[in-house]
């Protein structure tokens, strides 16, 4: 398949933006950051080339980037930019060939932004696709890792420039060493991992997400009148609550955001009360005890009157919501899937159950 | 202590008048006023005060409370006018370099107050502990490269809402280098998220000028008119603000007009759900009354082309009001920035100048009658296309901020709604209340009270619901100190900074609380 489009421009930035918050599914990160640091390596470096794998030849390198810690440490310790010429200077050492193309880990928040802005810095071109089709909290959670693909050898920089080479025996060790040194690199650190050459990589491939993105967000900004049926012809949307977020309670421990939400219903959905779960990402929305959906779909907070998402390091006390969750990518969804991203992944002891079946219930 | 509540007077200064209510325990109106704003802020306030004294026929002192609202911070912003230029340090590097301080600035408004921006080494992990150490000697040479332009200081460290270490150091060297000079700490102004934090540490800076003008002319108008009422400022959430405050944080201020005109709307009209269409001589605020509320930012707010992270209002502001000039440009007739502001009686046409202005155009148009004189017809063309220009523009707003297709009645108030024709667009109700002319200030005078409680709590001997609790009594009983009605006195704010990775898990709590002044 073909992707609609093939450069990122400025123009692009802000509609990637939106695209990011809406799939990312409560975390990420804002991608406000990373808005600024792509239009700032934009505006110096020039456009970045958006391509398909097909375009670059079989044994070409990928690097997966993206940043790996705590949203809220993120939107204050922003990075210094060069962090990505000493990820693409530590893999092409240790494997003995240039970067050919980089690409979004996930499409979600701002590890959705901060690819295009090191491309461009690097010159280097972006792949059209992820390895999440949303954001997920641990690094083992990326589709390579139900293909046997090692997330290994991946590094890790932060804005001191201090770099750690990780070579571990398998992708859980990988997530536990690298969340251990972000960890001592306070808070966050910028990353690449499953270096995979371009043949390799269009097995985990979730393609043209980053086009996606750009169209939500298009489609959101060019709504007229309701943001969210503009929004429901891009993806497939299933709204589960209109309310005010009445809680909200959020602790930072090894890494992560973890914590809760409370949203009472609002207009039609008066006297409904759901409780939304996150560890970074939203995992699981709770009706009476009951799970209306979880992960791996997709569950975003969207503003009610504008249709973008919410990051969870945003959510507020007061703000008028539409809790909506939209189908996670297949991949997911198998078995093996499950297993890796499932709500018993996140230690929520209930089954999955996809949510156009739990849709149809409630409806 | 404040005194007892009996009559209270609202003034809204803004662009071009200054408008005074007198109200009562009651919420009753006694009396309004409009007067011309001046350039010296005391002559225009004194004169509203010694109007609404003799209009309502009340003895001054029975007058306790002085509620006032202006826009005249966000004006200086929104027209680039007297602003401080501001020395703007950043300390964080080598983190944050990818994204350099101001740099989603409008370029104009970037120059106007910038005296140099510079990214320091320095700042905080979430823990608590340097990034790196702190460049001391880089800062002190910066500060005296600057010295010569820079009029105030902004200082944002990163995690300062953490560990304030060296916006403090910071601060104490300002003061050896550069002596007395206006200097705002980051984490005294805004949470968590650098960028905005930064924006509105150096906003604020830049209007410290302005808010000591303001505090001047508001105390003395008080003197001159030998008034003993307390007097306050009202800022973004439509709560009030002593003068103390204004003078070290003006940045609050901003969005207050709009808070004032969207809750004296929905006191005008006792509608709950509207969209109230604020527009004053040099600019109109558009804003959607939701449930009898504002509709509050839920994403970063923009001011004047820049993003704060303050709770406000839901806004789109654009530069169209009474005293608007209207230009014929190269590509046709164009409408603002620029407005004669309170120089409306001397600049404008039907007074005699000779700059063609929108409330001319209104005049020619016979949606007001004002002026001296009638407008010269060579001005016809170019008045009827700026006036529809003008509508437009309105209404394009109007249409940003309506966001659900459900239809909802537009308010308009402001003195420069004459600006609008009689009916709104086809398929909307357009309400024009009765005293529709001085809304803003009626917001001011009903403005509530608060308190606030930013406490750093230990978490373990304390659930966090215990927490929550303790902090959420402390704000009320800080708001009923201040004077809030303590029957009425609610939570309108709860924020959380999460501090993670310390041994002993600690949290940050900001909460506030506000009611309508007690009538006690």
């Amino acid at each position: 398949m073909k992707s609609a489009i093939d450069l990122i421009e400025e123009d692009d930035l802000e509609d990637l933006a939106v695209g990011c918050t809406v799939l990312a599914g409560g975390g990420g990160g804002d991608p406000r950051v990373g808005l600024l640091m792509a239009q700032h390596a934009i505006r110096n470096n020039g456009p970045v080339r958006l391509i398909q794998l097909s375009d670059l030849s079989a044994d070409d390198l990928v690097v997966p980037v993206g940043m790996i810690g705590a949203p809220t440490v993120m939107i204050e310790k922003i990075p210094n930019g060069n962090e990505s010429k000493v990820i693409c200077k530590v893999l092409e050492k240790r494997l003995g060939k240039p970067v050919a193309a980089l690409m979004p880990l996930e499409m979600g928040g701002l590890n959705g932004m901060l690819p295009v802005a090191w491309a461009s810095l690097n010159r280097l071109p972006m792949v059209d696709g992820d390895l999440m089709g949303r954001a997920f909290p641990e690094l083992q959670m990326c589709t390579p890792h139900l293909y046997g693909i090692p997330s290994w050898p991946g590094v890790l920089v932060d804005e001191r420039m201090q770099s750690i080479l990780i070579e571990s025996s398998d992708d859980f060790w990988f997530e536990k060493l690298a969340r251990t040194a972000v960890t001592a690199l306070g808070g966050c650190g910028c990353a690449g991992f499953y270096p995979m050459t371009a043949e390799v990589a269009a097995l985990p491939l979730i393609p043209n997400t980053v086009s996606l993105a750009i169209q939500i967000g298009a489609a959101i900004r060019n709504a007229e009148g309701d943001p969210f049926s503009a929004l429901d012809q891009v993806i497939a949307t299933y709204p589960l609550i209109r309310g005010k977020v009445v809680d909200v309670e959020r602790r930072t421990t090894g890494g992560f955001v973890r914590g809760a939400a409370t949203i009472e219903g609002l207009e039609s959905d008066r006297g409904r009360v759901v409780r939304i779960e996150f560890q970074n990402e939203n995992l699981i929305v709770l009706e009476d005890g009951k799970p209306l959906a979880s992960v791996p779909d997709i569950i975003t907070l969207l503003d009610l009157h504008t249709a973008k998402g919410i990051v969870t390091e945003h959510i507020r006390f007061g703000q008028r919501v539409v809790l909506a969750a939209f189908r996670s990518p297949e991949q997911w969804r198998s078995a093996e899937g499950l297993k890796v991203v499932g709500p018993r992944a996140f230690g929520h002891e209930i089954e999955y159950s996809p949510i156009e079946e739990n849709y149809a219930r409630i409806a | 202590m404040p005194g007892l509540l009996d009559l209270r007077v609202g003034i809204d200064v803004g662009g071009t008048n200054t408008d005074a209510v007198i109200l009562d325990r009651n919420d009753r109106l006694l009396g309004k006023t409009k007067t011309p704003t001046t350039a010296d802020v005391t002559g225009g306030i004194s004169k509203a005060f010694e109007q609404i004294i003799a209009v309502s026929n009340q003895p001054r002192e029975r007058i306790t409370h002085v509620m006032l609202g202006t826009t005249h911070a966000t004006n200086a912003i929104l027209e680039r006018r007297d602003l401080l230029k501001v020395a703007v340090i950043r300390i964080g590097a080598p983190a944050t370099c990818s994204i350099p301080p101001l740099i989603e600035w409008p370029r104009d408004l970037r120059e106007c107050v910038s005296a140099g921006e510079i990214i320091i080494e320095g700042g905080s992990e979430l823990t608590g502990e340097p990034i790196v150490k702190f460049d001391t000697e880089a800062f002190k040479v910066f500060l005296e490269s600057v010295q010569d332009v820079a009029q105030a200081v902004s200082v944002t460290s990163v995690f300062s809402p953490v560990c304030a270490d060296h916006e403090f150091e910071a601060e104490a060297i300002v003061k050896e280098v550069l002596g007395q000079i206006p200097i705002t700490l980051s984490g005294t102004i805004g949470s968590l998220g650098l960028l905005e934090r930064e924006n509105a540490c150096v906003l604020n800076s830049a209007l410290i000028g302005v808010a000591r003008h303001v505090v001047e002319g508001l105390v003395s108008a008080i003197q001159r008119n030998n008034l003993f009422a307390t007097a306050f400022l009202t800022q973004n959430d439509g709560t009030l603000m002593s003068l103390d405050s204004v003078l070290r944080f003006p940045v609050l201020t901003i969005g207050s007009g709009p808070a004032n005109s969207m809750r004296g709307a929905a006191y005008l009209t006792k509608l709950r759900n509207a969209v109230v269409i604020d527009i004053g001589g040099t600019s109109t605020d558009i804003g959607l009354l939701f449930n009898g509320f504002p509709r509050e930012s839920t994403t970063p707010v923009n001011i004047g082309g820049v993003r704060t992270n303050f709770r406000m209002p839901d806004l789109v502001s654009i530069a169209v009001g009474g005293g608007t000039v209207v230009t014929q440009g190269s590509f046709g007739v164009e409408v603002g920035p620029t407005s004669v502001g309170y120089r409306i009686i001397e600049k404008s046409l039907v007074f005699g100048g000779d700059i063609p202005t929108l409330s001319d155009a209104a005049v020619l148009a016979e949606r007001l009658q004002m002026g001296v004189k009638p407008v010269d017809l060579k001005y016809e063309d170019l008045l009827r296309q700026g006036l529809r220009k003008a509508e437009e523009m309105i209404w394009d707003a109007c249409s940003e901020v309506q966001t659900s297709k459900e239809p909802v009645p537009y308010v308009v108030v402001g003195g420069g709604s004459v600006l609008l024709p009689e009916t709104g667009l086809d398929d909307v109700v357009l309400y024009r209340p009765e005293h529709f002319d001085v809304a803003n200030a009626i917001g001011a005078a009903i403005a509530s009270v608060s308190g606030q409680v930013d406490k750093v709590y230990k978490v373990g001997k304390l659930s966090r619901d215990e927490i929550l609790e303790d902090a959420k009594r402390g704000a009320i009983d800080e708001a009923i100190l201040a004077g809030s009605d303590p029957s009425l006195t609610e939570i309108i704010d709860i924020e959380e900074v999460p501090m993670a990775y310390l041994t002993e898990p600690v949290i940050r709590i900001r909460v506030k609380a506000a009611g309508p002044l007690s009538q006690l």
